[in-house]
């Protein structure tokens, strides 16, 4: 089962330090050292991007950054496990890696992939 | 987040640390048999501790240290009754008899050679094939006895027996907890690819029961290639499995109906495979490539795979190339199999009456007896010449050899759409 846990908080300027940065890198280390790492990526600020909207027939693009929300995306990571347990195990040491190191709330939504091989039959 | 109920979060940890933890275990003591029971019993402390005391901030560190410090108990205790009953002629470790030591050496990054370890004591000559493929998804894969028994269809109590013996004969045999080194190496790696394969094909292609796939198989088999990738990079033939596996999975999907009937590869909806997966497989393909160049085995059949998953139609297959690798490893393994699936090649590339000339020369192969893909490819090709009596007799002798539900429906149907 493939899971993309997607990691949201509150927009800001920090910086991930390198330490946090290294820390994450050993947690990803961790899953692909037992197969169950697909990859991950962290996304740049909402005023680089932009949002493309479909709404009653008509397509609208506002670009960045996206001030009313309270909440964005900041990254995220795919891991490859047998259960949603294993997932939410590795969820958590991902938000372990920044205790001490990050501020800011976190919070990582686990959503299994539906394009999983095993949702096939 | 509110905190993960403790039995799921326990069950998580155990399969995301149990092979590190036995895998170091093992190195201390010995023997894998003992290295699992301790591991065990780290994991029956946690769940007496954790629901109370709560999951320790690093729960994988403590597990080993609990496990370590029964370790060095039962180690002090083996030396004493040595030592008492006087079996000093006994060869024993050196490490074994300094727990300190090998704990310190055990604390170095070792992990990665350790777990190396367990995947070839695991896959061991010594041991039957039913045995390390038992003992490979237990040890490695982290996976419960009801979990193998039912990926195998077998009774608990069968498995149960099959990992109690396993474990009984490696250590009745000495096997010593190391990677093997020279010449060794290559015969070893062999067996240690043909049990991952092996749980893959179970899971790929179930040789019996009502399902036509079992993807979890497929995928602890996956994780298992991965790991073994990561660990012993340096070997082509393991890039060529995983290429193979990432490959063949990405085609889970399409290789069946909602229904679970099998879809075969001319016919599966393309748009339904998962380039993920083949992105990984072409990408483990290039590393498959001997220093010398060339392909082993296995990363010839993925290369034949992936001239499959670069076609964007069934149309656009490049067969003559797929003819060129069916070649090639058919003069590496010289397998009756390898040239059945040769002659299918060659039929698309070159017209059926080239593929049945090659199938009737395998009549008589007593490999391909009582192999049901047999009739199967030969009632094909006949029915392509035109000659229908003769391939619904195929098909109905294919449909009789099969032992799996799915399969035999499929080839009683073609028999009778002729």
């Amino acid at each position: 089962m493939r899971f993309m846990t997607i990691v949201k908080t509150r927009e800001t300027n920090i910086q991930p330090s390198p330490e946090l940065i290294e820390r994450i890198n050993q947690v990803a280390a961790d899953a692909s050292g037992q197969g169950k790492f697909v990859g991950m990526g962290g996304l740049g600020t909402t005023a680089q991007g932009a949002r493309a909207r479909l709404s009653k027939g008509k397509i609208t693009v506002t670009d960045g950054p996206f001030t009313e929300a309270k909440e964005v995306i900041g990254g995220y990571a795919i891991f490859d496990v047998a259960s949603k347990k294993e997932a939410l195990e590795w969820t958590r040491r991902f938000l372990e890696a920044h205790i001490g190191l990050w501020e800011q709330d976190l919070e990582v939504e686990v959503r299994q992939m539906m394009d999983d091989p095993s949702q096939g039959c | 987040m509110t905190p993960p109920r403790a039995a799921d979060a326990i069950d998580a940890v155990w399969r995301i640390e149990s092979a590190r933890l036995i895998a170091g275990l093992a190195r201390i003591v010995g023997d894998v048999g003992l290295a699992e029971d301790l591991a065990q019993d780290a994991l029956v402390i946690a769940l007496e501790q954790w629901p109370d005391a709560g999951i320790p901030d690093n729960p994988g560190a403590w597990l080993m240290a609990t496990a370590k410090h029964r370790a060095i108990d039962h180690v002090r205790r083996r030396k004493m009754q040595d030592t008492k009953h006087e079996h000093l002629g006994r060869e024993m470790d050196e490490r074994q008899l300094n727990p300190e030591d090998a704990l310190a050496e055990s604390l170095d990054d070792e992990v990665g050679d350790n777990l190396l370890s367990l995947i070839f004591t695991a896959c061991h000559p010594v041991l039957t094939t039913e045995a390390r493929v038992a003992l490979t998804l237990r040890l490695l894969g982290g996976l419960t006895t009801d979990e193998i028994a039912r990926g195998f269809l077998v009774p608990k109590a069968t498995i149960q027996q099959r990992i109690v013996r396993a474990k009984r004969t490696l250590a009745a045999a000495h096997v010593p907890f190391d990677v093997p080194r020279g010449t060794a190496l290559a015969a070893r790696l062999e067996s240690v690819l043909e049990v991952i394969y092996l749980i893959f094909n179970e899971g790929y292609s179930a040789t019996a029961g009502q399902d036509w796939v079992r993807p979890a198989l497929c995928d602890d088999a996956l994780r298992l290639g991965r790991i073994l990738a990561e660990l012993a990079a340096d070997q082509p033939e393991v890039h060529g499995l995983v290429a193979l596996m990432e490959l063949q999975a990405s085609r889970i999907r399409a290789r069946v109906t909602p229904s679970g009937e099998p879809i075969l590869l001319l016919q599966q909806d393309r748009g339904r495979w998962d380039h993920l997966l083949i992105g990984r497989g072409l990408a483990a393909l290039q590393r498959a490539e001997a220093p010398g160049g060339g392909y082993g085995p296995y990363g010839l059949q993925a290369a034949i795979a992936a001239c499959h998953a670069r076609a964007r139609t069934a149309e656009e297959t490049d067969w003559t190339q797929i003819v060129a690798l069916y070649d090639a490893l058919a003069q590496l393994t010289s397998s009756p199999v390898v040239e059945l699936n040769r002659a299918v090649a060659l039929g698309m590339a070159f017209g059926p009456a080239a593929g049945l000339e090659l199938v009737d020369s395998l009549k008589d192969e007593p490999a391909l007896a009582g192999y049901h893909l047999l009739p199967s490819v030969r009632g094909d090709l006949l029915a392509k010449l035109g000659r229908f009596e003769e391939a619904r007799a195929e098909f109905a002798r294919a449909a009789a050899m099969t032992q799996n539900a799915r399969e035999r429906a499929l080839l009683e149907k073609k028999g009778e759409s002729l």
